[in-house]
């Protein structure tokens, strides 16, 4: 057995830090079949439990070592609808790979990878393995079209449903499209074709409104027969520090900075949306997001640092992008927390005031907490500090809509079977039951609560 | 896409423009805004609801062209689209929500300045629809920069029009305007309403607070969402942070960080835009 996985091809660091197309090449036919063979085919899987959405693994590579690429997406298909993105962004290290036999005595078997491999293949060959139902008459509503209200309108629209998908932003995705820049999960050739085959399954998509303001979920039920509702919201309320001069110009949250980056495409010449290009920036957080604006930040032709306040060990980020990240030159600054941010005369950032941590005693997360070494402060000189501290979920939907509970975050409170909220007829998953999670967690999320819905409007209507 | 169904220029460099968006129409209120998008590529720019027709499905919008993105939407015609056009959104007047019989007992001041006279349109003739006692001390430039002068007379109890070159009406500026009408021909106000440029709004703030009239403002900073997502909006009141795109536009004029605000929102202007952020950037290598 071969004990290490077949290289991804990737862009060079040096010109890949120039450019904002795909990172990663992923595989080719003739790698996905070599790297498949590496896996063992076991009887008890250890890889299949990791997964959230327990994908048949070692059945979906099976089908790929024959070469049979529509069967493995078939396999995939019955426990993932995402399998492009997830392939891309899952942290697979702590899901499947992480629990692959082969990891333990070699390099675990690249099974997102091999995933993204068959989705896109499939995709590009135009493989088609959707079944629809006859139409049933009864219409749900999805509010927001991120993973979560994604995967819950077209497994609704497989059973027949008469699915409408409301969504804020003038362009469906959620964070795939505002918040993961394109160098890591390309716009136009996979979310934008994720979307189409929602659309071709007959899912309706009206964008540019917001529930609760352009129209309230009562009058989705009251006026236009709505039977039944799915909140797949997200969590995108920024949090920010609270430190002094905060609100000096050039302070930004990541979702500020990553929004005009990706679905303003403010890094394009040919659209209007400016967006700061900070020699030196500074993101404050370490997890996916405050990596994604970094590179970004890079990519945009700044000198980009990493704060935070912890040590190596805890970063929350994904692996790989903290090695991408590294590799494309951001400088990481750990056990450093800032304190305050100084402006110049015209009030624009001109450093960032930090001090020193060691780590004590842990706290309620397991993780050791950060503790301030007395007389360590410092100065980091930047003219833009990117916030990337977390998010919680938007507090419109729960205050404008009667009878929705939360919890003291702000999180919709459901019925974990069946995915319902406090309120009868109103469902909800993904960030916004849970605060910010994972791309798969949510699309699972989003597929729970269909099934819920189903039960739900079939008991209550069908009968 | 949103249908323009009317164009018109109100005076050089300010259009009104009758949009048609059925679903914004029917749930509009005085106080709030849009984000709109002129085109594909546009960048989303926050305009106040100026009007609006639920028979029709139409919301009105006055803008005065400055940089690109106001500039891309005046060379828009009638029968041409918007690309996107999403609102209602911040908070509606606080007043909407008030008693209809307390607020007859008030008399109530609105401070209008340039372009801002469009967004305080909406509000005094929900005002004057209830019966209510409404002034409005409207500043411009100069006669030929006046809009909306005849629907403003129809919907207030007095209109003062002060010029800043006295081509029309009281020569000087709206803060002078009110102070005489204060001190001078001994009127009264419950409540001030100011909206217009940030510099007019501090110094009506300022003024109001020394006579002793409570102030709301309406904050116009950059904005990115509108929904609460990205604190680009984000301005200080009585020393605490908001996002003036959910927890206003509307705030109390006299606990604004106007400094602040005013600062921040010269962060993106587009002709010292991305070219003059580029060259700045350069400058400060040097
Ligand atoms: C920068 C960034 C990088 C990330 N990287 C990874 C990664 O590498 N791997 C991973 O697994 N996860 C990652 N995540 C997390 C992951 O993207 C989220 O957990 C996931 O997108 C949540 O999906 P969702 O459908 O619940 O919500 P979202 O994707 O947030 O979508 C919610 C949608 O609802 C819309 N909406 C909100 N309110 C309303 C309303 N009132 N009316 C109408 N529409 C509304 C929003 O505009 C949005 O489009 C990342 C997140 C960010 C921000
Ligand atoms: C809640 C609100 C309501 C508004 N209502 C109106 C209105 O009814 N009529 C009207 O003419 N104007 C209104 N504005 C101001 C309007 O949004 C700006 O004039 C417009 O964005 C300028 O864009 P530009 O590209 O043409 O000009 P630029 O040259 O890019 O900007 C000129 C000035 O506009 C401001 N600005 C720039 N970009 C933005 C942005 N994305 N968001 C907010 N401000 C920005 C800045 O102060 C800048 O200095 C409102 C602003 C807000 C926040
Ligand atoms: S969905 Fe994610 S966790 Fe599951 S197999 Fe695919 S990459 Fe692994
Ligand atoms: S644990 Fe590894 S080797 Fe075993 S089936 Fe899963 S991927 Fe294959
Ligand atoms: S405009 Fe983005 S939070 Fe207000
Ligand atoms: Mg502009």
């Amino acid at each position: 057995m071969r004990l290490n996985k077949v290289p991804v091809r990737e862009q060079d660091p040096e010109v890949r830090k120039r450019n904002f197309s795909e990172v990663s090449f992923g595989y080719n036919m003739e790698e996905a079949m070599s790297e498949a063979e590496r896996c063992l085919n076991c009887k008890k899987p250890k890889c299949v439990p990791a997964c959230p959405v327990a994908i048949d693994i070692p059945g979906f590579i099976r089908e790929l070592k024959d070469g049979n690429v529509g069967e493995a997406a078939k396999v995939i298909a019955r426990s993932s609808c995402l399998p492009a993105v997830c392939g891309r962004v899952c942290p697979q290290e702590e899901q499947c790979e992480g629990s692959c036999i082969v990891g333990l005595r070699g390099e675990a078997v690249n099974i997102g990878k091999l995933e993204r491999f068959v989705a896109d293949w499939s995709r590009q060959n135009n493989i088609e393995f959707t079944e629809k139902q006859p139409a049933n008459g009864m219409k749900v509503a999805v509010i927001g079209s991120g993973p979560a209200g994604l995967s819950c309108a077209g497994d609704l629209a497989k059973m027949g449903y008469d699915v409408t998908i409301f969504e804020a932003l003038h362009e469906p995705g959620g964070v795939l499209v505002y918040g993961i820049p394109e160098f890591r999960l390309p716009k136009e050739a996979v979310v934008r074709e994720e979307i189409n085959l929602l659309k071709k399954l007959g899912v309706k998509l009206e964008t540019n409104v917001i529930i609760g303001r352009t129209v309230t979920i009562e009058e989705l039920f009251r006026d236009e027969d709505f039977k039944a509702v799915f909140v797949g919201s997200g969590a995108g309320l920024p949090k920010f520090m609270g430190i002094p001069g905060e609100n000096s110009n050039g302070v930004m949250s990541a979702n500020e900075y990553l929004t005009r980056a990706n679905l303003m495409k403010a890094f394009r010449n040919d659209y209007d949306t400016p967006i700061t290009m900070g020699r030196k920036v500074a993101v404050v957080g370490a997890g996916n997001v405050a990596m994604d604006a970094a590179r970004t930040a890079v990519r945009l032709g700044a000198e980009a640092y990493i704060v935070y306040r912890r040590s190596e060990k805890e970063i929350p980020a994904r692996i790989e992008e903290v090695h991408h990240a590294k590799e494309e030159g951001v400088i990481f600054n750990l056990l450093v927390n800032p304190v305050a941010i100084l402006a110049d005369e015209k009030g624009w950032v001109k450093g960032l005031r930090c001090v020193r941590m060691e780590l004590g005693e842990p706290d309620e997360s397991g993780r050791r907490r950060p503790v301030e070494m007395k007389g360590s402060e410092f100065d980091i000189e930047c003219d833009s500090v990117i916030m990337s501290l977390g998010t919680s979920p938007n507090p419109l939907i729960a205050s404008t809509t009667e009878g929705i509970s939360t919890n003291r975050h702000g999180c919709i409170l459901i019925d974990e079977a069946s995915g319902e909220s406090s309120r009868e007829g109103i469902f909800a998953g993904g960030d916004a039951v849970t605060g910010s999670a994972t791309v798969i967690l949510a699309m699972s999320a989003g597929r729970k609560a269909a099934a819920g819905i189903d039960k739900y409007i079939k008991g209550k209507y069908m009968r | 896409m949103y249908l323009i169904t009317k164009k018109e220029e109100l005076t050089e460099n300010i259009y009104w423009m009758d949009v048609c968006a059925p679903r914004v129409a029917k749930s509009a209120k005085p106080g709030q805004f849009l984000i709109v998008k002129a085109g594909e590529k546009g960048e989303r720019i926050p305009l106040t609801i100026c009007d609006y027709d639920k028979e029709q499905g139409t919301v009105s919008i006055v803008f005065q062209t400055l940089g690109d993105s106001t500039k891309k939407i005046a060379a828009l015609n009638e029968g041409e689209y918007l690309h996107d056009f999403v609102g209602p959104l911040g908070n509606p007047s606080e007043l909407v929500f008030e008693d209809p019989e307390e607020l007859r007992k008030k008399k109530i001041l609105f401070v209008a300045g340039g372009v801002g006279t469009a967004p305080v349109y909406p509000q005094i003739k929900f005002l004057h629809d209830l019966g209510v006692d409404v002034d409005v001390v409207l500043g411009t430039k100069s006669k030929t920069t006046l809009i909306l002068e005849d629907k403003m007379k129809g919907a207030c109890t007095n209109l003062y029009v002060c010029t800043d070159d006295g081509s029309y009406g009281f020569k000087g500026m709206v803060t002078d305007r009110v102070k005489a009408l204060v001190e001078n021909e001994g009127k009264t106000y419950d409540l001030c309403v100011a909206i217009g440029p940030m510099i007019m709004m501090k110094f009506v703030s300022k003024l109001t607070k020394e006579l002793g009239i409570h102030t709301i403002v309406s904050l116009n900073p950059i904005m990115v969402d509108g929904t609460g997502m990205c604190g680009a909006c984000r301005v200080t009141i009585d020393g605490k942070v908001k996002f003036a795109c959910v927890d206003g536009p509307e705030f109390d004029g006299h606990l604004i960080d106007f400094d602040e605000a005013m600062r921040r929102q010269a962060m993106y202007k587009t002709v010292e835009g991305k070219k003059a952020i580029l060259q700045e950037n350069k400058e400060r290598e040097h």
